[in-house]
């Protein structure tokens, strides 16, 4: 066989088999999506959303009191992670831009994005719920924090760092301080960024299940005391999904549905804030 | 000269008049200054207190084994003698499995997206990639124990077996009875939530590949493979190399894909289809109900080898591309 047949070989092989590896694998991937909303469909109702989770034994039930406390437990992360994360950010941006201090702080950052949540859960477990005496809430929305904070921290010095300098000397120019420069200026230029970083936090730790194992542990009824351990959707998930019960594993289903919606729903959020405004 | 020197005095005189006002700002400023260097140093100061913390509470594990803690393959809590090794070895095995499936096919993913896709489908199908990577892991979890693991138990395993269990030493890999859950499905499960993670980095990074480059191969003659495998490899080897890290730094950290189909049983095995236990499975399973005492710092002594072990891929791939990008000159 001549050379360039041989190559013409090669190159129907090499694409070939990186095609099959790409069908093979977004077919499962396709696979995963259609399981999780057949079966989750099947499961939501009504009762879903109005009954507390069922008793072992019990019949049918829902899943209100993980769902509000889901919510409580993620909006308390949100609101303690946005302003550490934002202000941080703001050091790293508009302070720290040779210091080694600075650097050691974005290596951490770093490595923060991606440490495993079962360890930031342990972690939390040591520092508060040892040392308050129970599992609870607040444990569980400073563990989720601990995740949040890095995506917050992270995308708001990428964004600072877009601001054209000509901007900041502007204002400098008239005699602002640095701090409304920071805030008002640089910060709100790039709003729609730092948004979208607050929202892409929000929808990794949503779905975080390990750090609030040892921290939220989980509630069979109905609470609002963060002080209490607190019910919340995924390790509802988990405990239900390793279960013998079928009308658990049927909530359970419905449950990774909820979130897998709710998560999707604020990404493709987050993406359309970002298209809308950084296209002229 | 006289204008400047009077423009000069005219711009003094209003900020003499205003320097309490300035120096108020000045104040603020520190005050600003220091509240953000706050909440920096609070971002460092839970690095510090996550690794100082987990030593404190793994401390008397490591008094009573020694360094042999790692290398010990007892895990027993009725005896109180606990060791790490087989977790260890499942987290690692785990990850490699996925690594060594997943690594091909998002390069395929990636290589579909920027060379050979149709454009109106590039965008949508990149999107649909980059969604699906912020899927959370506790999904594939379920995925794989209720619709994979029986699959895998009455079709794939014994034909795996039927395939290979005769051969020598590849044998001794798919022996043991299939039941589904174990090291391989686990690895499975775990290649499938790191690829689209991995191809979604990886297309970023094919992106960036200067079109002139390319075109300038093709322009000589060379197929799509030769460019792919000659330019934009090469080119992007810090970038992939980066994304790859990223996903093992992933994958070795998981706990809910794996626990659900690792199926959690305590020894090493040599076979693929056996069960196992990885880090973060143990953990997931037996820390809610450990014993105060040498079992729960035991699995703090976990916890901290698993927060090393990520470290140091992290480290090192960081390492990796700033060195490769200190050479570039950038």
């Amino acid at each position: 066989m001549n050379v360039y047949g041989r190559r013409l070989l090669i190159n129907r092989l090499g694409i070939g088999v990186s095609m099959i590896a790409m069908a093979f694998g977004l077919a499962a991937l396709m696979w995963i999506l259609w399981t999780l909303f057949s079966r989750g469909f099947a499961a939501l109702s009504w009762d879903f959303f109005t009954h507390d989770t069922p008793a072992p034994g019990s019949a049918a039930g829902g899943l209100r009191n993980a769902i509000v406390g889901s919510l409580l437990i993620v909006g308390l992360t949100t609101g303690v992670s946005t302003p550490i994360g934002i202000l941080a950010g703001i050091y790293l941006a508009e302070f720290g831009d040779t210091s080694k201090f600075a650097a050691s702080t974005r290596f951490v950052t770093d490595i923060m994005l991606s440490a495993p949540s079962i360890v930031i859960g342990l972690f939390v477990y040591a520092l508060m719920v040892v040392t308050l005496g129970g599992f609870s809430g607040w444990a569980g929305s400073v563990a989720l924090s601990l995740i949040a904070i890095p995506v917050v921290v992270r995308t708001t010095e990428n964004m600072l760092r877009l601001v054209p300098a000509s901007l900041r000397e502007a204002a400098f120019a008239v005699g602002a301080p640095r701090w409304q420069v920071s805030l008002k200026v640089s910060l709100r230029s790039v709003r729609a960024g730092v948004v979208t970083g607050i929202l892409l936090a929000i929808a990794r730790v949503t779905g975080e299940t390990a750090p609030l194992l040892f921290t939220a542990l989980n509630n069979q009824f109905f609470s609002t005391d963060m002080s209490q351990p607190m019910g919340n959707l995924p390790v509802v998930i988990f405990q239900f999904a390793m279960s013998p019960y079928d009308n658990w594993v049927h909530l359970a289903w419905g449950g990774a549905l909820l979130i897998a919606l709710l998560v999707l729903a604020i990404n493709v959020g987050a993406r359309l804030l970002f298209r809308q405004t950084n296209t002229p | 000269m006289s204008t400047l020197e009077m423009s000069g005095m005219a711009v003094r005189r209003p900020l003499d008049v205003q320097a309490p006002q300035i120096d108020v700002f000045k104040r603020q400023d520190r005050l600003f200054h220091r509240l953000t260097l706050l909440f920096a140093v609070l971002v460092l100061a839970a690095l510090a207190g996550i690794l100082i913390s987990l030593t404190i509470e793994a401390l008397p594990t490591f008094r009573a084994f020694g360094a042999a803690f790692l290398w010990s393959d007892v895990w027993s809590v009725p005896d109180d003698r606990f060791g790490a090794l087989i977790s260890i070895y499942g987290t690692i095995s785990t990850s490699l499995i996925a690594l060594l499936i997943g690594v091909p096919v998002s390069f395929g993913i990636a290589l579909f997206l920027t060379e050979s896709c149709p454009v109106w489908l590039r965008r949508p199908l990149g999107t649909a990639i980059e969604l699906l990577a912020g899927i959370p892991s506790i999904i594939y979890g379920i995925w794989g124990l209720f619709i994979f693991a029986p699959l895998f138990a009455s079709h794939v395993q014994p034909w795996l077996q039927s395939l290979f269990g005769d051969l020598p030493l590849i044998g001794g890999l798919v022996a043991g009875p299939p039941i589904g859950v174990s090291i391989l499905a686990a690895g499975i499960v775990l290649a499938l939530m790191v690829i689209p993670f991995i191809a979604s980095v990886m297309r970023d990074v094919f992106e960036t590949v200067p079109p002139v480059l390319k075109e300038s191969a093709y322009g000589v003659g060379c197929t799509t493979w030769e460019v792919v495998w000659n330019i934009v490899l090469p080119y992007t080897r810090v970038g992939v190399i980066g994304g790859i890290m990223l996903g093992l730094g992933r994958a070795l950290g998981e706990t809910m894909a794996v626990t659900f189909v690792i199926g959690n049983a305590n020894r090493i095995a040599t076979s693929l289809f056996s069960p196992g236990n990885s880090i973060a499975s143990v953990l997931a399973n037996e820390f809610g109900e450990a014993d105060p005492g040498l079992h729960t710092s035991s699995l703090f002594a976990l916890g901290l080898v698993l927060f090393v072990i990520t470290f140091l891929v992290l480290g090192l791939s960081r390492w990796l591309v700033q060195r490769a990008n200190a050479r570039q000159g950038n």
